[in-house]
């Protein structure tokens, strides 16, 4: 099996300069291998860290300590200390990543946001149709999903998240606005980006979703805060 | 096959306005299509910092260096200034906060992209205002506004116009300071959806001056954080705004309400 990310003693902490300094450890020593096909979710009790990981996967939170290892056009390289350009260079080719919330972008519409995420000649067809798997009727893509409700916010940041079709997948609580009827579409799609080879790692707290798609667990425990 | 390089490249760029600090070793780079948002409050240095790369202010100390479109360096104060007002006639646009600055408000529409055009060469009269027409409909002026004087315009409208008569030459590089800066909040939505979409489009290089974050969020692949004329904090526009380093972006990021 491929190996497409690992994390080398992974760490992250807050210092909150406004609060007098207080410093947050959330991540220390977090070694994570995830390899294509596989799905690995993270758990742990809420507070404990697995947002915060997951956006350190995605270089949106900068590490403080480690490395991590992502496979990136046929060669590890690491993101951790990667330069902004070739972190974007990074997202836009290998590393995918769904939040909770989509971030509306006013007067765009619904198509064009989940279009615009990926550079193939033929994504608005995509978009389209992926749209449509998601329950997203045709007479709503048209719209910007500002006045969308939280679940169909959700499905069109999905099909944002998926359309690129990245061989690695970040997924914060894919399903936490859907219900079980499209919750169920939605653990089709990671199961058809696990059999084209796509790695994902995910949070998902629905134990449905979680039994269905996920190969095995990785615990985040809740570290202390220190003064 | 030209090796991707920085398009600007500003080294150590000091500059005082008496006692005060306005600029403390500061440096920059731009690449290619890429949108660099530089933050701040007002006194901060960021617009001092725009005019400095755009060669409008001569720094105390330091380089910037503009790559043109055949790999040649140019030390941007060290050029003629014909060559210079060359530039920003054609490979480089200037948006100002306040459209005045650009315009002329006793010619009209049509004129005020035509003329952009003219200062390039173009003489032929009809093809002049074909492109003049397509740009004020790429900016979402009604193309029978044509021949009105842009004192009668609303402040959105003077402002696309202002951005349809920089971009008519496609320029590869474009310097925007504060660009919706005093709209009211419905027209600066739409004007900031138009420039997402023509930055994108068009592929443009932009060093972007704003106070608004959120402004920076919405264009900016990187964001530079400046205070008392030193950037404090720099990198993707996620990572600064969602992970901010500094005590001052702290501070930033958190005074933002939320609507």
């Amino acid at each position: 099996m491929t190996l497409m990310l690992r994390t080398d003693g992974l760490a992250k902490q807050f210092t909150l300069h406004l609060q007098g300094g207080i410093k947050l450890p959330v991540l220390e020593g977090v070694d994570l291998d995830v390899h294509a096909g596989e799905c690995v979710a993270l758990s742990g009790p809420s507070g404990a860290g697995k947002s915060t990981l997951l956006r350190a996967l995605f270089g949106n939170y900068r590490a403080d300590g480690g490395r991590i290892w992502v496979r990136h056009r046929g060669s590890m390289v690491d993101l951790a200390a990667a330069s902004p350009r070739v972190v974007l260079a990074i997202r836009q080719q290998t590393l995918g990543y769904v939040s909770q919330f989509l971030r509306v972008v006013p007067r765009v519409p619904s198509l064009q946001i989940v279009a615009e995420a990926s550079p193939a000649p033929d994504a608005e067809a995509r978009a389209r149709d992926l749209l449509r798997r998601l329950n997203i009727p045709a007479r709503l893509h048209a719209l910007p999903p500002a006045t969308f409700s939280g679940g169909e916010q959700q499905r069109v940041n999905l099909a944002r998240g998926f359309i690129s079709g990245h061989p690695i997948l970040l997924l914060d609580e894919p399903t936490a606005s859907l219900d079980a009827a499209n919750a169920k579409i939605v653990v089709g799609m990671i199961r058809d980006a696990k059999a084209r080879g796509a790695a994902v790692v995910g949070i998902f707290h629905d134990t449905d979703v979680r039994d269905a798609v996920a190969d095995r667990l990785h615990e985040v425990r809740p570290r202390q805060d220190a003064a | 096959m030209t090796l991707p390089a920085p398009l600007l490249t500003a080294t150590d760029i000091s500059l005082r306005f008496g006692a005060i600090p306005a600029l403390d070793h500061v440096g920059a780079e731009l690449w290619p299509g890429e949108v660099l948002a530089v933050v701040g409050e007002s006194g901060s240095g960021k617009t001092t910092l725009l005019n400095v790369l755009s060669g409008r202010a001569r720094p105390d100390s330091g380089v910037v260096w503009y790559r043109d479109p055949d790999g040649h360096l140019h030390d941007v104060h060290a050029m003629p200034e014909p060559r210079l007002r060359a530039l920003h006639r054609s490979d480089w646009g200037f948006v100002h906060q306040d459209p005045r600055e650009a315009l002329r408000l006793d010619v009209s529409a049509g004129g005020n992209i035509g003329e952009r055009l003219m200062a390039q060469g173009f003489r032929h009269y009809g093809r002049i205002r074909e492109e003049a027409a397509s740009w004020l409909a790429r900016v979402e002026i009604d193309g029978a506004r044509i021949d009105d004087f842009p004192r009668t315009f609303s402040g959105g409208m003077l402002q696309r116009l202002q951005i349809a008569k920089t971009l008519v030459t496609h320029p590869r590089l474009v310097f925007m300071d504060e660009p919706t800066g005093g709209l009211d909040v419905s027209v600066q939505a739409r004007l900031l959806d138009l420039i997402r979409g023509l930055v994108g489009s068009l592929g443009l290089a932009v060093v972007l001056v704003t106070h608004d974050l959120a402004v920076a969020r919405l264009l900016a692949h990187r964001i530079m954080v400046m205070q008392r004329g030193r950037v404090v904090e720099a990198g993707l526009t996620d990572q600064v705004l969602d992970d901010p380093q500094h005590p001052y972006t702290q501070l930033l990021v958190s005074s933002v309400l939320q609507a």
